[in-house]
């Protein structure tokens, strides 16, 4: 049997020295991965279980339910431990991440037990992005499998550095020393494939607690380090993050009274001591600090892995999103990146479309254009590891181009994570649809500058003596969009007022003809017609916008574009039935007989504004009553 | 100055960073705060995330009426101490109804604690609630992430979380929604009493060992706290000289013999003791193994 981990001895004979060891551990977030029957939730069990994390209670527990639902007759069940949610043990597979902890007399574990299989990426990925090391499983009678080389490669894009082979089961072959050795060769050829700089392998058995804790009697033919005094030893990324230039994302303004202003922020890497010169990005510029306050009085100096509150000499501007970095190294600022981006929803990745991107503490609109390639993680070193692709579904992780509407402070994530990983949030449904790690700025970004011009677009607008705005109707195909927008251009013509209707006419037969009509080249349409709205609105223009436009994502990402108070959402709310019965151009006819694929409202959906500006029912009101009701609506017109 | 940081170290920074993010982000946040030792720690942690202001939320009970009288004492206290606003909710029809532990059962902690929370909430609007639970408490917890999104009617659904990847934090949603949010998520037991032990907080007296009158009732010590309390036939109030682990409602928790007054004496206990922290609450055992699980998507913290 292994040893225990904790030393009862000393808690009971001096608790003061226990308890000064305790405090100065060290902590290690680890990651174990591997595939389904590999033996991942036994692995953490035994840890548990032999750093007595387990009590009375639990093993009792544990028991009854080993011999009730348990996979391993009348012994105990580790597994059961750890799995658990009330579907996962009905089920007897891990669907999600489960973070587990124990500690060692050197240091504190964090273990995230990931599930296996293929559908669960998303949840692998979760777990690998905290860790600082991988052991990956494999089962000794298998090898190293499909799964395996995916695990790996997982972590490996996530950057965890210290990643251990741990061939489980050992038991199960006899403890057969050259069984193992193939293994690791095998392994070893497709680590070095795919960028694996160097892996420690380890012959365990989870399930008989062979070199967990103490070296294996029975692999008398290993020597190298036993699992729990490797994990002890490793190093951990905070103390290699101390040594890079120092950066620190700042979460929030501390305004007490008109005598403070400090930046709190949880410092990304590198330190800083007051007196040290530092430049606020993305402005540039720079002060010193004047000093690093905290609860417990000012500090001599901030480092990596703190949350502290710094405050400067000067007042200069800085804010949440903002970073504060080293003066003479600081990190750049772009608003072009490629990326690898992994799709983490079930609704599968619109090109083009607007996502809320989050980084560090940098909240902005981005958009991902097409995947340059899917990256076939099952098989990442063959000849077939980049596969065409046109968007990203659930699980799937691409190279893409990602585009921000405004500059944001990055450095690659390879040299920070902190400023180099990202998540994507979908602006309807708020879901986290995405995450994605910065290769680079693409350098053309910087190269197009903005040209300042002389005539804004509240020169053009007084010339006109009128207020810009864009008029945007949306609704079913048939619902009356466009007449009612004719009649309102025809009543603002009248009123003196200068007008532009874009409407399928002039847009789809022109500046769109290369678009369809698949989810890609909706958003794809919105978004050109929403830019050439913006720029007849800058020249200080009303202009009338009739399209079905069926996402709220698209509608939401031209309001965005505009000031606020220009777009004016128009619902045109006729019921399917009504539209359908009218059928003006026979289109619905044609959906319906199957002639017209991705028809809205047929087999293409339309999502409904939820807050819109003005909603005009057809059924109730004539096109002539709707246009006087809008025209009310925006009233008055300076 | 660069030796690597403490695993206490490391986790205060984490709790904290957390507790920024979300009143960067969040429009009306708020602390629930239950008296015991984990919301101790979690209140000590936000003085310091917001230092030199003082917390920019209120606190949060949500009273049950049947809390230690100890409670009542540390809970007015400590938010004077620390400068902020205490609100206190008790369920208007738990109280009218009379509900207590000794009559309604599992009812009890529905209607004072699970409803009264989500009236509390609706009430004031909140969108995002601070928790103290911990990851290493129980099955459910641990896969629950730090920033829990719940439902309209506060409904929790386990197998359609959010990715909660890095320390990147999506506290994104609509009008009604909210976010549960545990900044203690990463913290043991052994660490919090270790952090409660180095940074000297003030925890309700209960936790150290005293001579109390206490009966022996379904195989749980139970303290006599105040005069509601229904003595059965045959009970005795006998004093033991007992502590708790973890404190609720007083006829809902059961307390351990022990001689431990001091802080390393009480760790010391903890590490040889034989039987896990939430076992002297009555609550964890109703509905089998699934119990928290099913409790917290019906909207239970």
């Amino acid at each position: 049997m292994s040893k225990s981990y904790q030393t009862d001895a000393l808690i009971a004979e001096d608790i003061d020295a226990y308890l000064d060891r305790h405090q100065h551990k060290t902590m290690l977030r680890f990651i174990t991965c591997g595939s389904v029957d590999d033996g991942k939730s036994t692995l953490i069990g035994r840890l548990l279980y032999d750093s007595k994390m387990i009590f009375e209670d639990q093993l009792a527990a544990l028991e009854s339910d080993s011999k009730r639902v348990g996979t391993q007759g009348q012994e105990i069940d580790f597994a059961l431990l750890v799995d658990g949610l009330a579907a996962e043990r009905e089920q007897g597979i891990t669907i999600d991440v489960a973070y587990r902890f124990f500690a060692t007399e050197k240091r504190k574990f964090i273990v995230a037990d990931c599930p296996g299989h293929e559908q669960y990426t998303r949840n692998m990925v979760t777990g690998a992005s905290t860790a600082d090391l991988a052991v990956i499983l494999v089962d000794a009678r298998k090898g190293v499998l499909v799964q395996t080389r995916r695990h790996s490669f997982l972590c490996h894009q996530l950057g965890i550095r210290n990643i251990v082979l741990a061939v489980n089961k050992m038991d199960l072959v006899d403890y057969d020393q050259a069984t193992f050795d193939a293994i690791v060769a095998d392994y070893a050829k497709f680590a070095e494939d795919i960028g694996i700089a160097g892996f420690t392998a380890i012959p365990i058995s989870g399930f008989k607690g062979d070199n967990i804790t103490a070296a294996s009697a029975n692999t008398p033919w290993y020597d190298g380090p036993v699992l729990v005094d490797h994990l002890e030893t490793v190093e951990v990324r905070s103390s290699v993050d101390l040594d890079k230039p120092f950066r620190m994302p700042v979460q929030w303004v501390n305004r007490p009274n008109l005598d403070f202003r400090g930046f709190s922020g949880l410092v990304a890497t590198g330190s800083i001591k007051p007196g040290d010169a530092v430049r606020v990005l993305p402005s540039g510029k720079t002060s010193t600090v004047k000093s690093v306050v905290t609860f417990d009085g000012e500090q001599g100096a901030a480092q990596a892995g703190q949350s502290v509150t710094i405050t400067l000499e000067d007042e200069i501007d800085c804010s949440r999103g903002d970073v504060i970095a080293t003066a003479d190294d600081p990190p750049e600022a772009s608003d072009q990146f490629e990326a690898t981006v992994v799709w983490l929803d079930d609704e599968a990745l619109l090109p083009g479309r607007g996502y809320w991107l989050k980084l560090a503490t940098q909240t902005v609109s981005a958009s991902i254009a097409e995947p340059k390639y899917e990256i076939n993680v099952n098989d990442p070193s063959g000849a077939g590891s980049h596969l065409a692709a046109k968007t990203l579904e659930l699980n799937a992780i691409g190279v893409a181009e990602v585009t921000t509407d405004k500059p944001i402070v990055f450095e690659p994530y390879a040299d920070n994570r902190a400023l180099g990983g990202f998540i994507l949030i979908d602006k309807v449904t708020n879901r986290t649809v995405g995450a994605g790690m910065l290769h680079f700025s693409l350098r053309r970004a910087q190269n197009v500058h903005w040209q300042p011009t002389a005539i804004g677009r509240e020169e053009h607008a007084n010339l006109k003596n009128q207020k810009p705005l864009v008029l945007w109707f949306t609704g079913l195909s048939g619902s009356g969009k466009s007449t009612i927008a004719n009649e309102v251009e025809q009543a603002l013509n009248l009123m003196n007022r200068h007008t532009f209707l874009l409407d399928g006419d002039n847009i789809r037969h022109g500046l769109n003809k290369d678009l369809g009509f698949t989810d890609a080249d909706r958003v794809e349409n919105i978004r050109r017609i929403g830019e050439v709205a913006k720029l007849m609105a800058d020249a200080g223009l009303i202009v009338l916008t009739a399209f079905i436009s069926p996402f709220r994502a698209e509608r939401q990402m031209v309001r965005d574009m505009l000031p606020e108070g220009e777009f004016v959402e128009i619902f045109v709310d006729t019921p399917l039935e009504v539209a359908e019965q009218r059928d003006v151009k026979g289109l619905y006819r044609k959906a319906r007989e199957g002639k017209l694929k991705n028809f809205t409202g047929i087999d293409s959906p339309y999502e409904a504004p939820e807050n819109a500006e003005i909603r005009v029912n057809t059924v109730e009101m004539t096109p002539e009553e709707a246009a006087r009701h809008i025209i009310d609506c925006i009233l008055p017109l300076r | 100055m660069s030796t690597p940081l403490t695993h206490l170290q490391r986790l205060e920074a984490e709790s904290i960073h957390i507790m920024r993010e979300v009143v960067a982000e969040a429009e009306n946040p708020v602390m629930l705060y239950s008296v015991g030792k984990d919301s101790a720690v979690m209140l000590h942690l936000a003085k310091k995330a917001f230092f030199p202001s003082p917390p920019p939320f209120p606190l949060l009970h949500v009273d049950t009426t049947w809390k230690f009288r100890a409670m009542y004492e540390l809970r007015e206290k400590s938010a004077a101490d620390a400068g902020m606003e205490l609100l206190v909710y008790q369920n208007p029809e738990a109280k009218e109804r009379g509900i207590n532990p000794f009559d309604h059962g599992a009812l009890h902690t529905d209607m004072w604690k699970t409803e009264g929370l989500k009236q509390a909430l609706d009430k004031y609007g909140f969108d995002a609630a601070f928790g103290g639970a911990r990851r290493d408490e129980e099955k459910s917890r641990a896969k629950e992430r730090i920033f829990s999104f719940r439902t309209a009617s506060h409904g929790w659904d386990p197998k359609n979380q959010r990715p909660e990847l890095w320390n990147l934090y999506n506290a994104r949603k609509k009008k009604g929604e909210s976010i549960r949010v545990f900044p203690l998520s990463n913290w043991t037991e052994l660490d919090i009493w270790q952090y409660i032990h180095l940074e000297n907080i003030e925890i309700v007296p209960l936790y150290y060992s005293a001579p109390r009158p206490t009966v022996e009732r379904d195989g749980m010590l139970l303290m006599i706290d105040d005069e509601r309390f229904p003595l059965q036939d045959g009970e005795e109030p006998v004093m033991r000289s007992i502590r708790f682990r973890t404190l609720g409602c007083y006829p809902l928790t059961g307390a351990v013999e022990s001689e431990a007054a001091t802080l390393p004496e009480i760790i010391q206990e903890m590490l040889l003791t034989t039987t896990s922290e939430r076992q002297g609450r009555a609550i964890d055992k109703d509905e089998g193994g699934a119990g928290m699980e099913k409790k917290k998507q019906e909207g239970y913290f």
